[in-house]
């Protein structure tokens, strides 16, 4: 090893002669494997875009020799994946809507289908895991309190046209008037309300107030919300004597939706999602525990 | 004569802001208005206690003071473009710091074009304009030309900065990446860009060396491409000439191309060429050695230079862009390779024969660390341009990482090493105040830079595999939220590089300031005289 001759000081190569504030050049040659390596990518690039579209010409592109398109592969992919779910597509448009949990290869695949319409479509509001936003006004879909219903038959329909929107003539629609603001409960009734609300779902509650508040509910909401505040689907009125709410069982929040009425919208899906999305995804969110 | 002129420019000026401020159509535009009036009042006032004063011939002296005040504004942009960094990393793996009462001000989406505007125009931009004009009067020979004119570039430099971070930050912006300001700060940008031409080729002009060093061509380079990247990229027709908004002139991926054009170059000219330009003057002068290979600097710079303009299509790789311009790009970028690795070769083996001083020199191990990123990022750049590798990489955190590995770590890591070796210079002292702290600063932020990129290795080809995960069916397995939670882990670790990387930034500016304050003077001359 130490026969080996030592490598050659830079010194002993000659510089350019050039000094520019002390610095000085030397005249080593360019690496060979640097030299070679760039050769190689220059051919391979010659070679890359002779076999790929690459050139510009006065219209249009060199095509390239192996007729390379991305926009096609995307197009073939997709047609693809269509073809081979064509068959099972058809067969979840037309199946009874009850029957599909019980055909295993379609639960099956509603189920992967519902899945990826719901993370692109759904959790934006309903969360990716559909456990909705409490208090913000997106429903959970995990458990069996259902505003608007809960059997596969209402949540299809809710999907297909959604929920006050003024974009489909069939969505579900219903409003709530605004007591508060509108003047249609002074203060004390509505003090008395809230406090009867909170007795109904078993909170902590003045109890004097609310016994008035008990003749003010039967008087102005039990018409929609029932007399007990079991809530009613029909008109999509929630449930009140549990502990599920949609914008908050707080005081305050009680408070608040009674003085300004909540108008939590949905969008109509069936101008976006077709009937098969819509089957699969209604069957996904049936299936995440509170379906009926 | 010429003050008077100056006086009357100024004070119209001033007067011009002053009406434009009143006639304000946003208030981003409103405060820029006041900035100006300021400025030009400000500067009218020096020009006036100023003018008729004695001006003494000093052509026999390097004009260094703009190079005093741009090593100041240097270290000052960085630490600012740092902490924006750690505050918006910190943002994305906290987004509660999005505070409510902040909204429309300091929310990620505002503050996020002020760090990239801080770190690669301030920062950056005030490393290259102060080492382009201390590195073309030693290696002319020759006083900086243009009288005053580097002030002029200095302090409009400085303007335009403000001006646009103000405007970040109340809204006014084109939305173009790394083009943010908006049409009247582009007017500025290129009033101030053309002074700095001219001031660099003036000395190049009058130089009393008989050739032009290696380090200059790659600055001028720098200069004279940026300055037609901005021409191109920034045209568009003002909405009210009393108002920030503009309307591009180009639509489309048309628009998208002609962005990507500027951006890619922005990092090539802006953030490779002049930078290697810096790399090809102070690595020499720190080392004490001569430059490796002087074919090879000519070789690398031409073939730098020549391919880097046409591979900005890579950024598009997969969109509405045209698979022949595609292929191009990516063409291009593999080819750029060698070329760029060129500089690295040629900057690592200027230190052969002196590679003990790694042991015992921290600015020449930082310049090695430096020089060391630059291969690795323009290693990886290439090969995330290959279509294959871009569809797992593009839009996630890998490009980030990528991006952070060239900044933090190239140009980073070269101005630190650039500010160490200029201050003690520049301000005449003997040594730096503690080297020992140059060795902090170095391993903080080089474990800072790790932690930055290998988090964002990790989380952005997890982020790819998981965004095109498909089952069975063609379906996708995970939402865009899954993705997000799922690199909550590795934000926070970057957030962590970020803030060591700030903590020795800052250790470096406790370093200069006391080097200047409280090193012996040295006594040197400053005569501009040719090397033998």
């Amino acid at each position: 090893m130490c026969a080996k001759p030592i490598k050659k000081e830079p010194k002993q190569v000659e510089t350019t002669g050039h000094i520019w504030d002390g610095i000085e050049e030397l005249n080593n040659p360019m690496p060979r494997w640097w030299v070679w390596t760039f050769y190689a990518t220059i051919v391979w690039g010659i070679g890359y875009s002779v076999a790929y579209p690459a050139w510009p010409l006065i219209t249009g592109a060199t095509p390239g020799l192996i007729g390379s398109s991305t926009r096609a592969d995307v197009a073939a992919e997709i047609a693809r994946v269509d073809a081979a779910n064509a068959e099972i597509k058809a067969s979840l448009v037309a199946a009874d809507l009850n029957g599909i949990g019980t055909d295993p290869d379609l639960a099956a695949y509603a189920e992967r289908a519902g899945a990826a319409v719901f993370r692109t479509n759904c959790s934006t509001c309903h969360g990716s895991g559909a456990a909705g936003f409490e208090g913000k006004g997106y429903p959970n879909l995990l458990d069996d309190d259902w505003l608007w219903g809960g059997t596969m038959e209402d949540i299809h329909l809710t999907i297909t046209h959604g929920i006050r929107n003024t974009t489909d003539a069939d969505a579900r629609y219903s409003q709530m008037p605004s007591f508060g603001a509108d003047e249609l409960l002074d203060p004390t009734q509505n003090s008395q309300v809230v406090e009867y609300v909170l007795q109904m779902s078993g909170q902590d509650h003045d109890a004097a107030l609310a016994t008035a508040g008990a003749t003010v509910f039967a008087e102005n909401c039990a018409a929609c919300h029932l007399e007990d505040g079991a809530g009613d689907r029909a008109q999509g009125a929630p449930r009140l004597n549990d502990a599920i709410w949609l914008y908050g069982g707080s005081r305050e929040a009680i408070t608040a939706s009674i003085n300004v009425a909540n108008f939590g919208v949905m969008p109509n899906w069936n101008t976006r999602l077709s009937e098969d999305e819509i089957r699969a995804v209604a069957f996904y969110v049936h299936s995440r525990g509170g379906g009926e | 004569m010429w003050d008077y002129l100056k006086l009357i420019g100024l004070g119209l000026l001033a007067l011009l802001a002053a009406i434009a401020a009143n006639y304000a159509h946003d208030l981003a535009y409103q405060v820029n208005a006041v900035t100006v009036m300021l400025a030009a009042g400000i500067s009218f006032l020096y020009v006036l206690r100023t003018a008729g004063d004695p001006r003494p011939n000093l052509q026999h002296e390097y004009f260094d003071g703009v190079v005093r005040a741009g090593a100041i504004a240097t270290a000052f942009w960085g630490v600012v473009g740092f902490l924006v960094g750690v505050v918006i990393a910190t943002q994305l793996a906290f987004p509660q710091l999005n505070f409510e009462w902040a909204q429309g001000y300091l929310n990620f989406g505002r503050l996020r074009p002020l760090h990239t505007s801080a770190v690669i125009f301030a920062f950056g931009g005030n490393a290259l304009i102060m080492s382009s004009f201390y590195i073309v009067q030693r290696t002319s020979a020759a006083r900086l030309f243009g009288g005053s004119l580097g002030w002029f570039v200095f302090w409009g430099w400085q303007l335009v900065i403000v001006l646009a971070a103000t405007g970040y930050v109340l809204g006014a912006t084109q939305g173009k990446e790394y083009a943010e300001p908006v049409w009247y700060v582009d007017i500025l940008i290129t009033v101030v860009w053309v002074a700095f031409l001219v001031a660099f080729m003036g000395t190049l002009f009058k130089r009393k060396e008989p050739h032009i060093y290696v380090a200059n061509w790659f600055l001028l380079s720098m200069i004279l491409t940026v300055a037609m990247l901005h021409l191109v990229n920034n045209a568009a027709i003002p909405v009210s000439i009393f108002g920030s908004a503009q309307v591009q002139l180009y639509a489309g991926v048309q628009d998208a191309m002609v962005q990507w054009w500027y951006g890619h170059n922005a990092v090539g000219f802006f953030l490779t060429a002049g930078f290697l330009g810096m790399m090809y003057y102070f690595v020499p002068k720190q080392a004490e050695r001569p430059v490796y290979s002087y074919k090879l600097s000519i070789i690398h710079f031409w073939a730098l230079i020549f391919l880097y303009i046409w591979a900005g299509p890579h950024h598009l790789h997969y969109t509405a862009l045209p698979d022949w311009a595609s292929t191009l790009g990516m063409v291009f970028s593999v080819i750029l390779w060698m070329p760029s690795w060129g500089g690295m070769i040629n900057g690592l083996m200027t230190l052969s024969g002196a590679w003990d001083k790694l042991r015992t020199d921290p600015i020449i191990r930082m310049m090695v660390v430096s020089i060391g990123f630059y291969g690795m990022s323009t290693f990886e750049g290439p090969m995330m341009s290959i279509k294959a590798v871009n569809s797992l990489s593009h839009y996630t955190d890998w490009t980030i990482g990528h991006v952070h590995s060239g900044a933090l770590g190239w140009n980073g890591m070269i101005t630190f090493g650039v500010l160490y070796y200029l201050v003690p210079r520049l301000w005449n002292r003997e040594r730096l105040y503690s080297l020992k702290l140059v060795s902090w600063h170095f391993w903080l932020a080089t474990i800072g830079i790790v932690l930055y990129a290998s988090s964002m290795w990790v989380t952005g080809i997890m982020e790819g595999l998981m965004w095109r995960e498909v089952d069975a069916n063609g379906f996708l397995v995970n939402a865009f939220a899954d993705t997000v939670a799922a690199k909550f882990p590795m934000y926070v670790v970057r957030a962590l590089g970020g803030g060591l990387f700030l903590t020795g930034a800052l250790i470096m500016c406790y370093n200069l300031w006391m080097t200047v304050r409280a090193q012996p003077q040295r006594v040197t001359q400053h005569a501009a005289v040719p090397a033998e």
